[in-house]
């Protein structure tokens, strides 16, 4: 690690300054994940900018119902905040299946989109990796690569996003607000982060100089039933395999009046799945048109030599955990009649 | 405890427990030394080839750094025994992460910062570091690790094989793992004058003492090793690691007391690990489920650096009894880090794949596991042909059958589902060596009526201080409270390493000799002691070590219940249970947590332990604690130790057998044999991780490999 | 070697430890493990991987468990810290946690158990402020405290690996203090 400068910030606009002051200069958050890259040599910052006492540690309700949660609120109070855990229960449990109580207790709403993949290629200086150092190839795909990704990955990169939240925040139609020279502006969580394509070294859409001030839940997905599930190796304190966070709105008549899919460790950002979601809306809540959307979202997936099985555990878990939220069967009615 | 012999075998509480629960215990690199610095290594990025230039400027010119020591300016050693021992001697790069340089400053973050500046220019060659059962470089050494031999064979295996009524014949692999002591290899070294002081994480300062002696040329008595406290070492700090060379090889540089203590990242590569395991396995019954032949071969990596052969096919001469038999061993040295001792060594991987196999041939014949290993008992050691001094496996399968509620088990597989959820109970046998190494000792009498025992034993966890107090007091026959140990420094009188289960049978055997004359001397004086005491030494050599016309070892049997989770393919234990037969227990409590540890160990190997050798870079892919899956608290559920008191008087003073291993040996089996009766699969290659789990469930039944003829 | 770090690397830090405050000119590199290990010598928090994987850094900071090892000691100017050492309030009875460890034989080696202690501080508060976990029921009221059962005790810990294996032993002493 080389020597660095330190800035504490009191206000957003100090920081977006002292962030555009010098290129070399990055956010501290609760450092869960800059710190462990700086101590392995792939984060470099010339001087950190510490956003973690910015007035942005609440989790308040807006005047239109939605609710915004600080950049700088700790992912377990995040995850313990009733308006979270009564309105979005997806992303409750997305943060509390990640990482360890510790962690969650240091880690920020805003470090937590912006942690990196923890691919060991991309961990290891000596080793090429083009999300790293652009250019000195993909080690993964030439190396060992049982969890990378088998969705929207590039000729360049198959690193995976790391984060549970944001898989949650994706499905519950959160948006990210961002504070730069520029203003303030706000990104549809499932469009912050991006595909490797050409450019691997951008994990997000976030501009230099810019950095997120919150994220919003919507009011329209406050209360529907929402659910996340994770497969990992350990029973705890594992990044994913494969996780699902799912928001499912029924109508009378058992159809799907709202849905939102979202998985995680299956590519380069949180996947949207838009095919399972355009193809379940109005179809019938049940375990067979799940299973049917969700094959075919999964239709697109490319696994690799490694990783072949993430592509029915990320199936099994979406039909699973749609199920769970879907009404139960109701009972064919001569069952019922005499009854 | 009243000074009538009742001290052993009582759940006396670990005398240095209340250092550790408060923080006041201290390991190799918490010795606070004036003007003490640090150092961290630079390993090799290249997985073969040699240094052709090192560049330290950049490193040199950074604040606070003191020297970088490569190949080019480090001390001369005297060639070690050990030839992973020989850091920084020459240019050549056995694999990746061998150590290249090494950086001294003042800070861990200058020291840090200097290794990353440090730049290593290689000539770079073709390497291979893919194990397969048929690599055309495999051969059969003279000898496996610990020194059995590669080779046993008696009766006619290959014709009991081919006119068995009942045959198994499968092949299973462990994967590479990691010891991963949550203390991290430590080192603290500082010359005084022509003194070398050292403070170092180790299992044995005894043996770290002669090797720093013969690798720097010293005397003995010039060098005192530490090892007070030792976070954890599980084999890989049985012997001297590079990191006390190193930070000797520093101190000496710089003239500062400098500490190496390696990062966790580095451990894979350079303090050993267990090497992968390739099984095959063939078993012949008859119609009564009688053995009529046991094959068990098997292939694994080395290194370049030396032949380490992990001794896997050494229980199967134990175990059953067979007519004919084969047991192997091939080796193939690769472009891998080093391979060593990690629990149980042979044992615990080579027990996995017989105890699974066994379990695939109850299935095969339709008998209960448990008959089936009972049916086969030994008289004799199958392999020696010698009796056993006790063997009592037939009774910890027995009891740990009724504990565990095994005659309620519907055998058939697949026949129990909670929900989503496809449950399954499994049972597997252990067993494990009895070992015991010389030492020696000291007992003094003082004239308070207090006694102090003083051997160079080293507590790993395992409560060394409180057992050999434990042993002391037995036989000197005073309450316990009156005894005082000192352990863990290299001026005590010299003793064995803590490592094959031997520590405490090993030490304890010298304390009691130590006592035992100590009360003779005691028992002719009249008045007052002299100040300093009276003391007695004692030495076992020579009987310690003497060849038994016994067959010794431990025995145990595990059962395990798993819940499989056909949705995502996770497998997680509910309960475990082990029963075991070790001799006598002398401290009920700390005896208790080893077996539950041996068997948490096993849970991991079974379900989440296991590193990738990448073929392309030659590194183990799995380096770190987030991605090499050591068990967490909520993967470890009820697991509960129980055992059989025996009375084995061909053991040693004490009527012990080691504890240390023999709880991490069968557990995996157990585990997965329960996954196999909960899924109706037959996974034959470790972890169990949801990526194979799930594969197999949805998969197509894989081909049967084993079954009744006609 | 070169000249002392810069001075814009460099930073005045007033920690509170253990009751008692310390004002250290730190190199920002710097984490709190190593301020306690290296500069106050308060070597019962322990370095087991450096990096947020193991837990045997754990130490209290404002009443919140975290790991040492992944703080950079110049963020947490003004703050409270309390570490395994500090738990005893300096007199000589032990904390109840660090008795029932010890009662219950729930370590080996001992180097994880510092971590383990005061993760299990933290865990007790953070179940009575209501703080759910991954295995509480998700239609359990929030905002109320989590009652700690065998299975919420195993997950809030998982974030201490012990590779003694002496998790059965520290989940009896968890239970002992509740």
């Amino acid at each position: 690690m080389k020597p660095f400068g330190y800035v504490r910030a009191a206000t957003v606009e100090e920081a977006a300054e002292a962030l555009a002051a010098r290129p070399g200069a990055r956010c501290l958050g609760g450092g869960t994940n800059l710190v462990d890259l700086m101590k392995l040599g792939v984060e470099r910052p010339d001087v950190l900018v510490d956003v973690g006492r910015l007035p942005l540690d609440t989790v308040e309700e807006l005047p239109d119902g939605s609710v915004r949660a600080g950049a700088t609120v700790r992912n377990s109070d995040l995850a313990a905040h009733p308006l979270v855990r009564d309105r979005y229960p997806a992303l409750s449990q997305a943060l509390l299946a990640g990482a360890s109580g510790q962690l969650r207790n240091a880690a920020t709403t805003g470090g937590n989109l912006l942690q990196r993949t923890r691919c060991p290629h991309f961990q290891d200086l000596s080793k090429p990796c083009n999300k790293r150092a652009p250019g000195s190839g993909c080690g993964a795909r030439e190396g060992t690569h049982r969890d990378h990704a088998v969705l929207g990955h590039s000729e360049h990169c198959i690193a995976t996003h790391p984060s549970d939240m944001a898989v949650a925040l994706a499905a519950l139609d959160a948006r990210v607000e961002l504070y730069g020279g520029q203003g303030a502006r706000a990104v549809p969580a499932d469009r912050f982060h991006r595909l490797p394509g050409d450019h691997p070294e951008r994990d997000t859409v976030i501009r230099p100089g810019e950095l997120i001030t919150g994220v919003v839940l919507p009011a329209a997905t406050a209360a529907l039933p929402s659910a996340y599930r994770k497969a990992r190796d350990r029973a705890s304190y594992a990044f994913a395999l494969a996780s699902v966070a799912a928001v499912l709105d029924t109508a009378d008549d058992g159809t799907v009046a709202h849905v939102g899919l979202a998985f995680g460790a299956l590519a380069h950002k949180p996947w949207r799945a838009e095919r399972a979601e355009t193809a379940l809306r109005g179809a019938p809540a049940t375990p067979d048109s799940f299973a049917r959307a969700v094959d075919l979202e999964l239709e697109a997936a490319r696994p690799l030599r490694d990783n072949g099985y993430k592509v029915p555990l990320a199936r099994n878990l979406a039909v699973d955990v749609l199920t769970r939220l879907a009404p139960p069967v109701r009972p064919a009615r001569h069952l019922t009649e005499d009854s | 405890m009243t000074g009538t012999g009742t001290a052993l075998g009582a759940p006396a509480v670990r005398r240095e427990g209340r250092r550790k629960v408060t923080g006041g215990a201290r390991y190799a690199a918490e010795h606070p030394l004036a003007d003490r610095v640090h150092a961290r290594p630079v390993p090799a990025t290249v997985a073969r080839g040699r240094v052709t230039a090192v560049d330290t400027a950049a490193a040199l010119a950074l604040p606070g750094v003191l020297a970088v020591l490569t190949h080019e300016n480090a001390p001369r050693l005297a060639e070690p025994d050990d030839p992973t021992l020989a850091v920084l001697q020459d240019p050549g790069v056995p694999h990746r992460g061998w150590y290249v340089a090494l950086a001294v400053a003042r800070t861990p973050e200058e020291a840090r910062a200097a290794a990353a500046a440090v730049r290593v220019e290689y000539a770079v060659e073709e390497h291979d570091v893919t194990l397969t059962a048929d690599h055309p470089e495999a051969y059969e050494p003279e000898t496996a690790n610990a020194g059995y031999p590669a080779r046993r064979e008696y009766g006619d295996p290959d014709g009991a094989f081919a006119s068995a009524p009942v045959r198994v014949d499968v092949t299973y692999r462990v994967p590479p793992l990691h010891n991963h002591p949550m203390e991290p290899h430590a080192s603290t070294a500082r010359w005084e004058g022509d003194r070398l002081l050292v403070h170092t994480s180790s299992q044995g300062g005894t043996a770290v003492r002669a090797t720093l002696a013969a690798l720097f040329g010293l005397p003995e008595d010039r060098i005192t090793v530490d090892t007070a406290h030792v976070g954890g070492g599980f084999g890989s700090k049985g012997t001297p690691r590079p990191d006390v060379v190193l930070a000797v090889m520093a101190a000496r540089e710089t003239g500062r007391p400098v500490t190496v203590a390696l990062p966790r990242r580095h451990l894979p590569a350079v303090v050993g690990h267990r090497a992968p395991t390739l099984h095959r396995l063939r078993l012949a019954a008859g119609a009564d489920g009688r053995l009529t032949g046991l094959t068990h071969e098997i292939v694994t990596h080395s290194s370049r650096v030396k032949e380490f052969v992990e001794q896997a096919a050494v229980p199967a001469r134990v175990m059953y009894a067979a007519p004919s038999s084969r047991t192997l061993h091939r080796v193939v040295r690769l472009d891998v880090p080093t391979p060593s001792w990690m629990r149980a060594p042979g044992e615990c991987p080579g027990m996995y794949a017989l105890e699974s196999a066994v379990d695939e041939l109850a299935t095969a014949l339709g008998t209960d596991p448990v008959e089936l290993r009972v049916l086969n008992e030994p008289e004799r050691e199958p392999d020696s042909g010698k009796p056993f001094s006790s063997r009592h496996l037939t009774e910890c399968l027995r009891e740990g059958a009724r504990r565990f509620g095994w005659d309620r088990r519907d055998p058939r597989p697949r026949s129990r589902a909670e929900g989503p959820l496809l449950v399954g109970t499994g049972v597997a046998a252990a067993t494990y060596p009895v070992l015991v190494r010389p030492s020696t000792a000291e007992a003094r009498a003082l004239p308070d009526g207090t006694f102090v025992v003083r051997v160079n034993a080293t507590d790993i966890g395992t409560g060394a201080r409180t057992v050999l107090a434990q042993v002391a007091a037995d036989t000197l026959g005073v309450p316990l409270e009156r005894v005082r140990t000192e352990i863990g420094d290299s001026d005590l009188p010299p003793a064995s390493l803590a490592g094959g289960s031997s520590g405490t049978a090993s030490w304890g055997w010298a304390v009691h000799d130590a006592c035992t004359r100590l009360t003779g001397r005691l028992g002719g004086l009249t008045g007052r002691l002299p100040d300093e005491g009276i003391s007695a030494r004692a030495d076992t050599a020579g009987r310690a070590d003497a060849d038994s016309p016994y067959a010794r070892h431990a025995f145990g049997a595990h059962f395990a219940e798993v819940t499989v989770d056909s949705v995502t393919g996770e497998v997680r234990v509910r309960r475990m249970l082990g029963v075991f037969a070790a001799g006598r227990i002398l401290n009920a409590r700390t005896a208790r947590s080893q077996f539950i540890g041996g068997m948490t160990m096993g849970l991991g190997m079974a379900l989440t332990e296991g590193s990738t050798m990448d073929p392309a870079f030659g590194d183990f892919t799995e380096s770190d604690l987030a991605s090499y899956h050591v068990p967490a608290h909520a993967d470890v559920p009820a697991v509960e130790a129980h055992w059989i008191d025996e009375d084995d008087t061909r053991l040693n003073p004490m009527g012990s057998k080691g504890i240390g291993e023999i709880g991490n040996v069968g557990s995996a089996a157990a585990i997965g044999n329960a996954v196999h009766h909960a899924t109706g699969v037959r996974f034959r290659e470790l972890p169990l991780t949801p990526d194979k789990v799930l594969a197999g469930l949805s998969g197509p039944a894989p081909a049967p490999t084993s079954g009744r003829d006609g | 070697m070169s000249s002392e770090p810069t001075p814009e690397h460099r930073s005045d830090t007033v920690l509170t430890v253990n009751g008692k405050p310390h004002t250290l000119r730190l190199d920002h590199r710097r984490v709190l493990l190593d301020v306690l290990r290296e500069d106050l010598g308060l070597t019962g928090t322990k370095k087991g991987c450096d990096h947020g994987q193991c837990g045997a850094c754990t130490v209290l900071v404002d009443g919140r468990r975290v790991n040492g090892c992944l703080l950079l000691a110049v963020s947490l100017d003004g703050c409270d810290v309390i570490t395994v050492e500090g738990l005893t309030d300096g007199g000589d009875g032990l904390h109840p946690l660090q008795q029932a460890f010890l009662d219950r034989d729930a370590f080996q080696c001992g180097y994880c158990t510092p971590g383990q202690i005061c993760s299990a501080v933290g865990v007790l508060a953070e179940a009575g402020a209501g703080h759910p976990s991954h295995v509480t029921d998700p239609a359990a009221p929030s905002g109320r405290p989590v009652p700690l059962d065998e299975a919420e005790i195993r997950e809030r810990l998982s974030g201490n690996l012990c590779r003694c294996g002496a998790y059965p032993h520290i989940v009896e002493a968890v239970r002992d203090v509740i």
